[in-house]
């Protein structure tokens, strides 16, 4: 991979202050990935508000187009795009999830999805757009189906989590729901059959060569069949299942660890996030960000992998949240405790 | 709030004689323990109308200072072994030094090893940053640091 031979630099190419409050996550929308479309992303933060950045096609930067507020009455903690970029979802400690929709520039709630008993932490939508996940404090998975009509039906409580869930993501291609928590552990939630009850499939805990402490983010790769998670135990883990065998209906293939990437991170990592390329870029406490990619060389016990590069003080404070664009370039955006969001380009070095 | 208080006969001790440190020009970078223990050693106990200096949960020991690495180590011990305030106390100590140190600098606050019979579990809540977010956005909660941090100036 040409990404082992050069030179390469995380360069900063904008530094975005507006929020007034730590910004939690920041979501590209997929619909904008497009080369002759402005690329647009989501930002949320501890001042409760959300808020929309447009890149202008002259200048390459970003302007913050709109701010959502008035709504959430506590923290957004979380947010996510549809697959067709058209409804942002928001997740709050206010116990509620927003649906919100841009009409002509400005964005309207739609709907406000209740149920959670306390904070809810993260919200994820499935490939198709079918289906929203939502976890939080209580414990609990939610599954809401999406109808007509920008109604949200609840048709899934996943209990089974003992502790504080902080993240739920939908596999890329499949219908299969994973979640982690504070409980130590990656739970696969998954639904035979159409019609079917949704039930936990797998559990990713310490017995499987899992986590130690609370697992904070987790995101796969472009193809679906590895999975990379994130934890307070300092460390990154991947994991790889048989996506293939599972895509021709032949039952659940379960994921098993791949390798643990220790000794890089001396604080808790928060965000871990996957490019289509297959950088992985960490967010840490240490206010750095780090970027992994796999190792030509990892032939012994299948494939390893090694630091790319390090980017100390990216912001002066923890990073929470670091997001590929999804898009051809390369281009990353983190979000921190200091309320700033920066945009970083992946340059190869001249000579 | 409880009826019955978790410790209704806790140890009281004099306070400390304080030593007068004098303004030191070069003392703007350097961050001297006891600087950070003069910051907290007055902030008042949930329960007892004392200092956490006075009850012995806190001393000059608790706290260690890396400087290099810019980490800050508080360690209390809580007047009992199932003390229930454990997690409000660490509240406190991290409200208090949030406004007190520049943010740059890594706070972590654990109970003192063998001082709480849950020791694991309060060290993890008290080090978990998201809850401790969301506990101070409760306002219930927020008063009661409040009340604690201060008190003295009531």
């Amino acid at each position: 991979m040409e990404l082992l031979d050069g030179n390469l630099e995380l360069k900063e190419i904008q530094n975005l202050q507006g929020h007034t409050d730590r910004v939690w996550s920041i979501a590209w929308n997929p619909a904008t990935a497009a080369a002759d479309v402005p690329a647009v992303f989501a930002s949320c933060s501890g001042d409760k508000t959300v808020r929309i950045w447009e890149a202008s096609p002259s200048t390459r930067s970003w302007d913050c187009k709109a701010v959502l507020e008035e709504t959430h009455t506590r923290t957004v903690r979380s947010c996510a795009w549809s697959p067709s970029g058209k409804l942002l979802a928001t997740a709050s400690f206010d116990a509620t999830t927003a649906i919100w929709e841009n009409v002509g520039g400005d964005f309207e709630c739609v709907s406000t999805l209740e149920g959670h008993e306390n904070e809810v932490k993260s919200v994820s939508w499935n490939a198709s757009g079918s289906l929203l996940a939502t976890c939080g404090r209580d414990r609990t998975v939610w599954i809401w189906e999406v109808m007509p009509g920008n109604e949200f039906e609840c048709i899934e409580v996943l209990q089974g989590h003992t502790q504080d869930v902080k993240m739920v993501q939908w596999h890329p291609t499949m219908d299969i729901l994973f979640s982690c928590s504070y409980d130590n552990t990656v739970k696969v939630w998954w639904s035979e059959d159409a019609e079917g009850d949704w039930s936990c499939v797998q559990t990713l805990g310490e017995s499987s060569n899992g986590h130690s402490s609370t697992i904070w983010s987790l995101a796969f790769n472009a193809k679906g069949d590895k999975l990379v998670t994130s934890s307070d135990d300092l460390t990154l883990k991947i994991w790889e299942a048989d996506i293939v065998r599972m895509q021709s209906g032949d039952g659940y293939a379960p994921w098993n660890h791949l390798c643990t990437l220790s000794g890089y991170h001396d604080r808790t990592i928060f965000s871990v996030h996957w490019s289509r390329e297959g950088i992985i870029a960490s967010g840490a406490a240490d206010d750095a960000i780090r970027l992994f990619v796999e190792s030509k060389d990892g032939l012994m016990n299948g494939p390893s992998y090694q630091l790319l590069l390090k980017k100390e003080k990216a912001h002066d404070m923890d990073v929470n949240s670091v997001q590929w664009f999804p898009g051809e370039k390369r281009l990353l955006a983190s979000g921190s405790d200091d309320g700033a969001i920066k945009i970083w380009e992946l340059e190869t070095l001249p000579g | 709030m409880t009826l019955g208080l978790i410790n209704a006969n806790p140890v009281v001790h004099a306070k400390k004689e304080r030593v007068a440190r004098s303004e030191d020009p070069h003392g703007d970078d350097a961050v001297d323990p006891l600087e950070i223990y003069d910051y907290v050693r007055d902030i008042r106990d949930p329960e007892h109308p004392y200092s956490l200096e006075q009850l012995s949960v806190l001393s000059e020991e608790s706290i260690t200072v890396d400087e290099k690495l810019g980490r800050i180590l508080i360690t209390f011990t809580p007047t009992i072994q199932h003390c229930s305030m454990a997690t409000v106390i660490g509240l406190c100590l991290r409200v208090k030094l949030m406004a007190c140190f520049p943010p740059h600098f890594k706070v972590d606050i654990k109970v003192a090893p063998g001082s709480h019979a849950d020791e694991e579990s309060v060290n993890k809540q008290l080090n978990d940053k998201e809850r401790v977010a969301a506990a101070l956005e409760n306002p219930n909660l927020r008063q009661l640091v409040d009340e604690c941090l201060y008190s003295n100036e009531l």
